[in-house]
């Protein structure tokens, strides 16, 4: 397999759709994700080049496998996801480790310092280290479709998926980036190799002695791969550090030493001591968690790190002044003016409803988690995908007769909704869900997904019948109703069903006023 | 701070078009030959929330955002939303506030165009051609929409300063 060819021409890119034209040029087959910001544009800009097979799964553990598999099956593939995502994902990626791969495959994941979009800030470097995976992380558009062609081959020559991580700042800023051709791969052949696939506890016993033994070889390669960078400047002061923030240190101290990690998983521990003894003063910038410090302390090298209350938030050019200096982070207060649901959108029927019975609702991820700010403030818990379903459940585990119901958006339904609601049924719960059916993945920017009708190409596929599936999971009762349509009725309708003994399933069904314009 | 890099940031609240504004910038300095880097943040920011884009073009950029106090050129979109964002401004750097309502007068017909009007603000202020501009707003308009914005920017470039 070959790398890139000579660079045609420039272009105007995203990281994320740098990474997707990178994966293209890799000779990339198969993609699947499950959108998320700050990752879904990565899919997004995929579906625009024809020969690639690419889909919304209906969640990123579904998104794993079926791409996982296709690199089993022999062609280059990839997976996208936000941090949080990929916990979606975790059971399917510990094991494939084991398993290591037959074509490229490739993780991308796209952290979230800062939680512009994310309900918490998990720093997915420990996956690396957890799951003994390699990791690359660009610091920028051009090196996030550079570093997708290395990942494909390094996928291929360890046997190994690797993850690429992203984070917001590199996901969604745009620079010019040199573009290439795409090469085109051959299919490699499908083998039934029982020990490699099947992990039974025999089978995986060896393979976990060879997932050690590639991280012995992959460590040899973090000391010489040129995507770990020194930058000789002057001997008074090195920095080690990744990602966007290089960009920030190198802003702020252009004249300086770097180290700069490309591969930030093995840790390349030569180059880095070698490195802190080449300088008079070294320090480690980072941004969330010290994943950098902690092993390098290890090492036994002398070097400053940030004051841990930097550990929260994301840096920017502002912050590395201070961090050098070992000054602790002062917390600014900026008013920026909160989201808030748009004019016209359909969950302010449901909440104004919602809102008037006092009832405690259960949240999920989605636009309508907004619906916890002023104005409404009627939404009052938001934990994770599909936990409006499972909190109805557990909080009237703890309240039988309590005023309490669950919401939850078509697509966060499908994702993760509808397994809490078979086992709602199964373990006799009561209340009422209410999916909160806009016919779209809005908070992401608008994605179709199965009960839309539609592909990521907004091609007509099998639609899913929410309320077909609601019955067949048990649901007492099931109610599709336009609630922006007649607000009385949707409110009778809401107080009948919550006096009742039952399981039952409201069908909120009004599209977003942001896609109306698409339908 | 590389004294030859431009540092523009654009602010204002989600729905106004800033994002796009800010695309037409970007593409423009790229024609004109600049390295250019834009930040900003998309998702949960647009639902009507503050929305900010910085831009950074000149020779060689690192860092994708703009630093306090190191911003050439503050273009606001919203009154309420300047006194967050003037602490972006270097001393010595413009703000175009004062031409908001200029550029919203010149709009009132189609204001959703108030974006393509605070960049022909801009534009007049910033080291690019203007047929860098004129490749930049083909590229970002679609072909129904190119032949109004042209109008709406290059009236907004010969507004009375
Ligand atoms: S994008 Fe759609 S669903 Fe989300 S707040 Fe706006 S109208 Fe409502």
């Amino acid at each position: 397999m070959t790398r890139t060819k000579r660079p045609v021409h420039k272009a105007f890119l995203s990281g994320n759709e740098a990474l997707a034209r990178g994966a293209w040029q890799a000779g990339l087959k198969v993609a699947c994700a499950y959108p998320g910001t700050p990752s879904t544009e990565i899919l997004e800009a995929l579906a625009t080049y024809p020969e690639l097979d690419v889909q919304w799964s209906v969640n990123e553990k579904v998104a794993y496998e079926v791409a996982f598999a296709a690199a089993v099956g022999g062609v280059r593939s990839l997976f996208a996801c936000k941090h949080v995502g990929l916990n979606v994902a975790m059971d399917p990626l510990m094991t494939s480790a084991y398993t290591g791969v037959n074509a490229g495959f490739v993780i991308v994941v796209c952290d979230d310092p800062g939680m512009h979009s994310s309900q918490n800030e998990q720093d997915t470097r420990w996956v690396s280290l957890y799951a003994k995976l390699p990791m690359l992380e660009p610091a920028n558009p051009g090196e996030a479709l550079a570093f997708v062609g290395e990942a494909f081959a390094l996928s291929e020559r360890f046997d190994t998926p690797v993850i690429v991580r992203m984070t917001t700042r590199i996901s969604h800023g745009k620079e010019d980036v040199v573009i290439g051709e795409r090469d085109e791969v051959t299919t490699l052949a499908l083998e039934k190799d029982f020990r490699k696939y099947v992990m039974v506890p025999g089978n995986a016993r060896g393979r976990h002695e060879v997932l050690e033994k590639r991280l012995v070889r992959l460590k040899a390669l973090a000391e010489k791969t040129r995507l770990n960078r020194i930058e000789e400047g002057t001997r008074s002061l090195g920095f080690i550090t990744s990602s966007v923030t290089y960009q920030y240190v190198k802003e702020c101290y252009p004249d300086a030493s770097f180290l700069k990690l490309g591969m930030s998983y093995p840790f390349c521990d030569e180059k880095i001591r070698a490195f802190a003894k080449s300088v008079r003063r070294c320090v480690v910038v980072e941004e969330l968690d010290p994943f950098l410090e902690e092993h390098i302390k290890t090492l036994g090298v002398r070097f400053a790190a940030k004051d841990p209350s930097w550990r929260l938030g994301e840096l920017g050019p502002d912050a590395i002044g201070p961090i050098v200096r070992g000054e602790q982070r002062k917390v600014r207060q900026t008013k920026s003016r909160p989201p808030r649901l748009c004019p016209g959108c359909p969950h302010w029927a449901t909440f104004s409803v919602l809102k008037k019975l006092g009832v405690f609702v259960a949240g999920d991820i989605g636009c309508y988690t907004l619906g916890a700010l002023p104005p409404t403030s009627a939404l009052h818990s938001c934990l994770c995908m599909g936990a409006g379903v499972t909190f109805n459940e557990g909080l009237r585990r703890a309240h039988p007769d309590g005023p309490i119901v669950g919401v939850v958006g078509d697509s966060t339904f499908v994702h993760s909704g509808v397994t809490g609601l078979i086992s709602a049924a199964y373990n006799k719960s009561r209340g009422v869900i209410f999916i909160l059916d806009n016919r779209t993945t809005a908070m992401t920017g608008g994605q179709n997904h199965p009960a839309t009708g539609l592909t990521i190409r907004d091609e007509p596929t099998r639609e899913l019948d929410l309320a077909a599936l609601c019955r067949a999971c048990g649901a007492d009762h099931v109610d599709v109703i336009d609630p922006t349509g007649n607000l009385k009725a949707f409110e009778a309708l809401v107080v009948e069903r919550l006096g009742a003994d039952a399981l039952s399933v409201i069908i909120a069904k009004h599209p977003c006023k942001l896609i109306k314009r698409k339908l | 701070m590389n004294i030859e890099t431009c540092n523009v940031v654009l602010g204002g609240i989600g729905g106004q078009g800033i994002l796009k504004a800010s695309e037409i910038c970007g593409w423009a300095a790229l024609y004109e030959g600049y390295h250019v880097k834009k930040s900003e943040v998309h998702g949960m920011a647009q639902r009507g929330g503050s929305v900010e884009s910085h831009l950074r073009f000149g020779q060689r950029v690192f860092s994708p955002l703009v630093n306090r106090g190191g911003a050439d050129f503050l273009l606001c979109f919203h009154e309420e939303e300047h006194s967050r964002l003037k602490p972006y401004l270097r001393k010595g750097g413009r703000d175009l506030l004062r031409y908001l309502d200029a550029a919203r007068k010149l709009v009132v017909q189609e204001p959703r165009a108030l974006n393509t009007a605070m960049v022909g603000v801009l534009s007049r202020e910033l080291p690019i051609g203007e047929a860098a501009w004129e490749k930049a707003l083909e590229t970002v308009f679609p072909p129904k929409f190119l032949s109004f914005n042209r109008g709406v920017f290059f009236e907004a470039r010969t507004m009375e300063r």
